[in-house]
């Protein structure tokens, strides 16, 4: 289809060899396997020897990793445990919160780039394609994007309710902007290709126009630009987390755990530097896998930044 | 089109964005469950009393009525009283600017002196360890958050090593020792992010550069590869560094909220988080617009100087 | 050549010269307190860092001394009336606004007025006032309806809000705004220029001021400035606090996280003081609209549900400094008891259990609000969910900063539509410390504070307290208002804790008392 589309990328026009491509460039194997491991480890939390990561234990606070505690279940029992990353300030299990917090941290960026991604296609398309609409959503969104995003993530979260919800929204918001330039800039490239201005001429309708000619060419740049944004995301929710306005601190995110053991970070180090490594080697993963998906997928913008 | 009638253009373009930007803080803030009202009345006080002050502050009027008046009044430059503080919005926001500009030019200066040497060596070694390590350490420095860096530094260089303070700000009217003293720490921690970001370009645009016809040419012609290197690549790939400069100014302001609360700098991002905290309305507003508005007048900086140092891009 | 320098800064202190940067030979105290200084009405609003601001730039009338006992402070004397109808008192000499003016009788009904137009126990102590009238500039009087015990335990309250006394002009401003004129007569002046909220609030030493003879005790007897420059730096981050204690770059600390003080206790330039008179009580406050809340028996069961332990553990974790108190207005103090209190608050989770069954609990979802920005207050809520679990409740635990749940519960909705149900918090063990000044037990129905318990029985026992000028007496009502409060769970007391205060061995002279004061203190250089 899009042969000649200066613009379309060519994991559209041959999808096989590009994923193949994809599929050996080294940062795609090494960060999927790294987020492989990580989404995995997230969704089998409860079977890789955790415990409730938000039970409460007041006896056995802020103890170092490996030390031993007595903890009481639910039935009375006493067990002894070892806390393998230590203990924060409520006595609650540093391992068991770093391992369910790759759940949180995970769906805020998978929910994030995923929302952006669709809620700015459409925006994208719809400004790209009616001229009259142009003008007022490319001004709405510039005004949108000329916010900084910390400031509006900021500013969201802690004026609404906390919760995953909201920050995956105040998110969202100021990554929306960024996805709609992109995919208006693409709709203009292609509307401009000969094959297209020849389906409008032909009077082919509007909405089969983009499913069929536009939408196909925005695929490849979306992947790569959501690979980022989900990167991101991560790092916005841990730094909303870590100033106090991010998801509500007893649930077990990256962000959370390290805003609660700042206070006591020069005596006990780990409540930052476990979920610290978790967070650093997630983002790391989703930005590898990222550069070498634009490598492969799309050269086109690899060549830009 | 003269140079003149593009600023000109480009800065009436600006106008409706700042209106976007106006409306949209407005109507955030006063779409939230939150009331100023009670915060300021304090932990003991009824209901009375909260609607007392609710309206003295104005916001028992309808919400077009408040905007229109807040509006108005910005546009005159009057940003109105701070909710909490005894001080005009204006005066408080003065009194912050300069830590964070203090702040944001050390991060820049030490970035762009570390970053550019490190992109250019890199890209020089291409394909070497050492342009793994520089490109290792650019995906690294964009993966690991700003104050788990801070920690690590304070840790290291103020508590372990007990070379730098720990926190704090000392107005250079207090001694330029003292006040580069103490911003080490924190436009290290800043800078990280942006010496990962303009590393990166320079690589690639050196790179692309070197690959061009006339720095084949002046390599053919035997010229020291130094030489080559700063006087056409370097040269040439400037443009683009200037464009990653002005658009890390976003990353700037997001990272200067973080490092500035870690390292208890009172500037504007401090200033905007405790705002935000205290439903501080009048200043959120004004704080948000002012960034926004530097923002804006930076990207367009930006163009201009592209326009200026690559003759070749029409405007 | 050194004292002649002193007499030159000295003189232009007293110009009104003060430099910006602060001289060499100038001793300078640099303190982080426990919030910043945002608001600078100590009248208008109970936040405890405008009252300690208070006590910087203002005096009182009376003060309590290190013991807790009530003392003489601007006063000469005071007398009361054979039919204890009507008190007169008399300013001492030499008394003088930062302004050079003198303090006159008129300035202070006119404070007095004003305070108690806004605070609780002012307001209740204006009850029983007929009349306030100045005699003379040094004398004035109050003229009382009925005899009470309020007007010294008024005038003499050391914590929120504090009878602090301005200048007839400012204290006339409206009860319902904020001030505009600091000017005090207390030991410290205001440096409204160099104010910069979010970064540091500085008081520079009034040198006109007129200590009394006696030395320092508690807040009462002679305010002697020894530093000349005081500055209060907003440092949120508590590790930082304390990094920056530890290099020596700040001199004091007001409320240092307990869980760094392990750290502190090993540095040698470092001293930890602790003083019994700075202590705090835990409380849960639950809302009486709210079904299933409005139900005694329900929040009855609470009382056996709970712990003060695991409170206590989880938010202070250092068994040093913590109390587990059953006596609600504070143990250690006259009022204090434990009656009524037999098997209550040690998680009797059988108990529990069945009191909630007796009440037919149907389970709906507690709304617990839960703040966490504030360090002490941070691990509260996740225990009384943990625990309210165990006996049977079902919790909806909803986080937000202070400032929204102080907001939120000023709201009479239904808890699933932006009220709620319950939230918990400290106060400062000064302020609790009998009926009247206990604002939570107020059950005035729609009067009373958010939570809104609603009790004849209690509001007669609390006026029965305020009319009774016997101390013994007093005691007696005390009990029965404990033992109402438990039948009617307007707050339920979860144990006591210390908060020390940090500073460097450099700093000498802190005073014990409910509220951290800066005279008498001085820095080594």
């Amino acid at each position: 289809m899009a042969a000649g589309a200066t613009s379309a990328p060519q994991g559209v026009s041959r999808p096989p060899s590009a994923v193949a491509m994809a599929l050996r460039h080294p940062g795609v194997i090494v960060g999927g396997i790294v987020v492989l491991v990580v989404v995995l480890m997230g969704l089998l939390a409860p079977l890789l020897g955790t415990i409730d990561p938000s039970s409460i234990n007041p006896a056995a606070r802020n103890r170092v990793p490996g030390a031993e505690f007595t903890m009481r279940t639910d039935t009375g029992e006493r067990i002894r445990m070892t806390a393998l990353f230590g203990t924060d300030s409520l006595g609650r299990d540093i391992y068991s919160r770093t391992i369910y917090g790759a759940r949180v941290s995970l769906l805020v960026g998978v929910a994030v780039a995923s929302l952006s991604v669709l809620i700015g296609l459409a925006i994208g398309l719809v400004a790209g394609f009616f001229r009259w609409l142009d003008a007022v959503v490319m001004r709405i969104m510039d005004g949108l994007m000329a916010i900084p995003a910390i400031l509006l993530a900021i500013a969201m979260v802690s004026l609404f309710r906390a919760g995953v919800l909201t920050v995956i929204l105040a998110i969202v918001v100021p990554e929306i902007p960024r996805v709609v330039r992109l995919v208006r800039s693409i709709v203009l490239s292609v509307r401009e290709e000969p094959y297209v201005e020849a389906a409008v001429t032909l009077g082919t309708p509007t909405g089969k126009l983009l499913w069929r000619h536009v939408l196909p060419n925005t695929i490849a740049p979306l992947i790569v630009q959501g690979t980022f944004i989900c990167a991101s995301a991560i790092l916005v929710e841990a730094i909303l987390s870590f100033l106090g306005i991010g998801v509500p601190p007893e649930v077990p995110t990256w962000g959370n755990i390290m805003a609660e053991g700042r206070q006591v970070f020069s005596l006990y180090p780990h409540n930052i530097i476990y979920p610290g490594i978790f967070l650093a080697v997630t983002i790391l993963a989703v930005n590898v896998l990222g550069d070498g998906l634009r490598d492969t997928l799309d050269p086109k913008m690899a060549k830009r930044v | 089109m003269t140079l003149f009638g593009y600023i000109l253009r480009r800065l009436i373009g600006t106008i409706p964005v700042m209106l976007v930007v106006a409306v949209f803080i407005f109507l955030m803030l006063r779409l939230t469950p939150s009331d100023p009202a009670a915060i300021i009345a304090g932990d003991n006080a009824n209901a009375e009393q909260v609607a007392k002050i609710r309206q003295q502050l104005g916001l028992d009027q309808p919400m077009l009525t408040q905007f229109f008046i807040w509006f108005g009044k910005v546009l005159t430059g009057d940003f109105g009283e701070s909710f909490f503080f005894k001080k005009t919005v204006a005066a408080l926001i003065a009194e912050r600017i300069e830590p964070t500009l203090s702040l944001s030019l050390f991060t820049i200066v030490l970035a762009v002196l570390i970053a550019v040497p490190l992109g250019v060596l890199a890209a020089h070694r291409q394909g070497t360890w050492v342009d793994r390590l520089v490109m290792g350490f650019a995906v690294l420095g964009f993966s690991v958050p700003a104050f788990v860096i801070g920690y690590i530094f304070i840790y290291v260089f103020a508590i372990w090593l007990n070379w730098l303070p720990v926190q704090g700000y000392q107005r250079i009217s207090e001694g330029l020792g003292g006040w580069a003293l103490r911003l080490v720490l924190p436009a290290l921690t800043l800078s990280v992010i942006y010496v990962a970001l303009i590393a990166r370009m320079t690589r690639t645009s050196v790179l692309e550069v070197l690959s061009e016809d006339y720095v084949r040419t002046a390599r053919a012609k035997g010229q020291v590869e130094r030489k080559v290197m700063f006087r056409h690549a370097l040269r040439n790939a400037a443009v683009p560094i200037v464009t990653v400069i002005g658009l890390g100014v976003a990353l700037l302001i997001g990272g200067v909220v973080v490092t500035e609360s870690l390292y208890t700098i009172p500037g504007l991002g401090r200033l905007t988080v405790d705002a935000v905290l205290a439903r501080d309305y009048p200043t959120i507003q004004a704080v948000i617009l002012l960034f926004s508005f530097v923002y804006v007048m930076i990207n367009l900086a930006v163009d201009l100087i592209y326009t200026l140092l690559d003759p070749r891009i029409r405007y | 050549m050194k004292p002649f320098k002193h007499a030159l800064l000295a003189a232009a202190g007293l110009a009104g010269l003060t430099l910006a940067t602060p001289a060499l030979s100038q001793t300078t105290l640099r303190a982080v307190m426990h919030s910043d200084l945002k608001i600078l009405d100590p009248i208008w609003t109970t936040a405890y860092i405008v009252r300690n601001h208070g006590y910087m730039i203002y005096d009182t009338l009376f003060a309590q001394d290190e013991k807790g006992e009530i003392k003489l402070q601007m006063l000469e004397k005071y007398d009361v009336s054979a039919d204890k109808k009507v008190y007169t008192f008399t300013l001492r000499d030499g008394l003088m606004w930062h302004d050079g003016q003198p303090v006159t009788a008129e300035d202070c009904v006119a404070s007095i007025k004003r305070w108690a137009s806004r605070d609780a126990l002012g307001q209740k102590m204006n009850s029983f006032v007929e009349s306030m009238t100045a005699k003379d500039a040094k004398t004035f009087t109050i003229n009382l309806k009925e005899p009470t015990g309020l007007v010294l335990l008024g005038l003499g309250k050391p914590s929120s809000n504090v009878p602090f006394m301005m200048p007839k002009r400012v204290a006339e401003t409206d009860p319902n705004k904020q001030i505009e004129d600091f000017t005090g007569s207390g030991p410290f002046v205001f440096k409204k220029d160099e104010w910069k909220p979010g970064d540091k609030t500085v008081y520079v030493k009034f040198d006109k001021y007129k200590p009394r003879s006696e030395p320092a005790s508690g807040l009462s007897g002679g305010k002697v400035a020894k530093v000349d420059r005081v500055e209060w730096r907003a440092i949120s981050d508590q590790q930082q606090a304390v990094n920056a204690l530890t290099k020596g770059e700040i001199d004091f600390i007001e409320q240092p996280s307990h869980d760094l003080l392990g750290g502190l206790k090993k540095d040698a330039n470092v001293q930890i003081i602790e003083s019994p008179q700075l202590k705090g009580q835990y409380t849960f406050r639950p809302n009486h609209l709210q079904k299933p809340f409005d139900n005694p028996k329900v929040r009855q069961a609470l009382w056996y549900a709970f712990n003060q332990e695991d409170f206590l553990m989880a938010n202070i974790g250092d068994a040093a400094y913590i109390k587990e108190c059953k006596a609600m207005f504070v143990c250690d103090t006259p009022f204090a008891t434990t009656k009524g209190m037999d098997g209550l608050l040690t998680s009797n989770v059988k108990k529990a259990q069945e009191l909630l069954k007796e009440a037919g609990y149907d389970g709906t979802p507690i709304v617990l609000m839960h703040s966490t920005d504030l360090k002490i207050l941070t691990n509260l809520a996740p225990v009384a969910k943990s625990l309210m679990e165990k006996a049977g409740f079902k919790v909806d635990m909803q986080s937000m900063d202070w400032q929204t749940l102080v907001a939120r519960r000023t709201k009479k909705d239904p808890a699933n539509a932006g009220g709620w149900h319950a939230f918990l918090t400290a106060w400062v063990a000064a302020d609790v410390m009998n009926p009247v000044s206990r604002a939570y037990l107020n059950s005035a129905c729609e009067k009373s504070l958010f939570g809104w318990p609603c009790d004849a029985q209690m509001e007669k026992l609390r006026d029965d307290f305020a009319r009774e000028p016997d101390p013994a007496k007093q005691k007696a009502i005390a009990e029965a208002v404990q033992v109402r409060a438990i039948e009617l769970t307007p707050e339920i007391p979860l144990g006591e804790y210390l908060q020390p205060v940090a500073m460097r061995k450099s700093v000498k002279g802190f005073l014990i008392a409910p509220v951290p004061v800066f005279w008498n203190m001085e820095v080594a250089k």
